[in-house]
């Protein structure tokens, strides 16, 4: 049939393309294992990824606290709870904005410049020069990458938490009249251990994700400049919707039933 | 190990890329302290010999000995091991250019070799000095350095760790006729300084009779011509015959190169 000729061809390239990124993830983690370490590397990758995302990941954070009282107060207020809304903002913010958020915001930050820098050295040939010197690229380039991502994407969650419910609490107090005390006792009595591990969890997930994709792309680009944006957009686009898709498997793993 | 071992021996060697065949069943024999030189138009299939050789790409078929061992399907510290035997000059060069210069000469030094930084930056220079660049050169990033500057710090880290076999991708390619026949003369004196083995390829007919001992042509995936660099005005081959003399007519068309 000539129809499914097509949909076959564009599911087995799917397939292939699933192994290829499983067989490069798997290697990637092998390598983060095994010696030897490239310490300096992992300094310099913890640096960029989370030192410098802290603007960013900072400025996402206030602003969304600050819209979820606002949103969650003009809902509440139809039905006189407006007492909810530090338990909507704290557990909004940990269980869920604070991760994806944080994951999204990483992903078109470092993923792209990932990307970027690995795919110019592929086609530069300076993947190949690692080679001849003995060095192997995934050591080198992608362990280090993947084991800071994996660290510090927590660390940038853990900062957006409070940044995240902080935003909450000026709009609260100073806009919508709350008392200090009793907004800052319900966001504590609410809180739970486990709605922040989750999100440190979703977070260590998105930091492994948001590197693989920015390494994947640029260690398979192609084709000069051209090739390089492109490798460059598609890891920001497989890593956004993988955080998303990821989100929800957690989600359900830890909440589900 | 047997005196008359070749340093590199080739035998019935095939690549290819889907439907294209490139290398299809290519023979090389070259001498321990020999300079061989393969000439060929583009596309012939140059860098994938020397990528097939260095271990970069894994050819279909055919076998690849480096001092009589078979290397072809070779993994792990084995492979290292053979690695730490090549130098290459890469056609762009191939500098990292998040490094300096001293530390893209010292690269393998430090890593493949794990010697101290202080002690790998005097090796660096006294390299860079073979090569004709003084130590205020060190500091700088590829980024700020001309073409045949650029070139030469390839060249001193190809030689940074004494190999034994020596690898030059179209080493004049985007030089000047000057500055080409610099980079030959320091090719020639650093080959013959560190008694290796070396293997060019290149299109620059005045390169290869300046570089090599011995010249080999590579046409539709194999070797047609091999001889001495005074038999190659005098060679009986049609192919040779256009290609040397850079004709237009002949039986190599356009189409195929």
């Amino acid at each position: 049939m000539p129809v499914l000729a097509p949909i076959g061809r564009v599911f087995l390239a799917f397939l292939a393309a699933t192994g290829r990124l499983g067989t490069f993830a798997m290697t990637g983690v092998s390598h983060c294992a095994r010696p030897p370490f490239f310490p300096r590397l992992i300094g310099h990758q913890m640096v960029e990824i989370g030192y410098f995302s802290l603007p960013v990941v900072g400025m996402t954070a206030i602003f969304t606290g600050m819209v979820l009282a606002l949103q969650s107060y003009t809902g509440f207020a139809r039905f006189n709870a407006e007492s909810a809304i530090a338990a909507v903002v704290v557990l909004s913010i940990t269980r869920e904005l604070g991760p994806v958020l944080a994951g999204l915001m990483v992903a078109g930050r470092i993923g792209a410049a990932m990307a970027a820098e690995i795919g110019t050295m592929r086609v530069t040939e300076q993947i190949d020069a690692l080679t001849t010197l003995s060095t192997n690229p995934f050591k080198y380039l992608v362990a280090p990458r993947l084991i800071a991502a994996v660290a510090m994407l927590p660390c940038l969650v853990v900062f957006a938490d409070i940044i995240g419910v902080f935003g909450g609490y000026l709009i609260s107090v100073y806009k919508l009249g709350f008392n200090p005390n009793t907004y800052l006792k319900l966001t504590w009595d609410f809180l739970e251990p486990l709605d922040v591990i989750s999100g440190l969890v979703k977070a260590a997930v998105f930091g492994f994700l948001v590197a693989l994709m920015g390494c994947y792309h640029g260690y398979h680009s192609k084709g000069g400049a051209q090739g390089v944006g492109l490798a460059t957009t598609n890891a920001v686009v497989s890593a956004s919707i993988l955080i998303l898709a990821f989100n929800y498997i957690i989600t359900a793993l830890f909440f589900g039933t | 190990m047997s005196a008359t071992t070749p340093k590199i021996a080739l035998r019935d060697l095939k690549k290819r890329f889907g439907d294209k065949r490139v290398l299809t069943g290519l023979d090389l024999v070259v001498a321990p302290g020999e300079s061989i030189v393969v000439i060929g138009g583009s596309g012939t299939g140059k860098s994938v010999l020397i990528k097939c050789i260095m271990g970069l790409l894994q050819p279909d078929e055919g076998s690849i000995r480096i001092d009589g061992e078979e290397v072809v399907g070779m993994r792990g510290s084995e492979r290292e091991k053979v690695m730490r035997k090549f130098g290459m000059l890469f056609q762009s060069a191939g500098l990292f250019d998040s490094l300096t210069v001293w530390e893209n000469v010292a690269f393998g030094l430090i890593q493949a070799q794990g010697m101290a930084r202080d002690e790998a930056k005097a090796v660096a220079h006294e390299k860079m000095a073979q090569v004709g660049l003084g130590e205020e050169v060190g500091a700088l990033s590829p980024a700020e350095l001309s073409g045949g500057m650029k070139k030469r710090v390839g060249l001193a880290r190809a030689i940074a760790t004494d190999p034994e076999i020596i690898f030059f991708d179209e080493p004049t390619t985007g030089l000047d006729p000057i500055m080409g026949d610099i980079i030959n003369d320091l090719i020639i004196d650093c080959v013959k300084e560190l008694g290796a083995t070396a293997l060019t390829i290149t299109h620059d007919m005045a390169s290869a009779r300046k570089i090599g001992d011995r010249i080999a042509m590579l046409f539709g995936g194999e070797i047609i011509w091999d001889g001495t660099v005074d038999e190659v005005d005098r060679a009986d081959n049609p192919y040779v015959e256009q290609f040397i003399n850079g004709l237009a007519e002949g039986p190599i068309q356009a189409a195929t190169a």
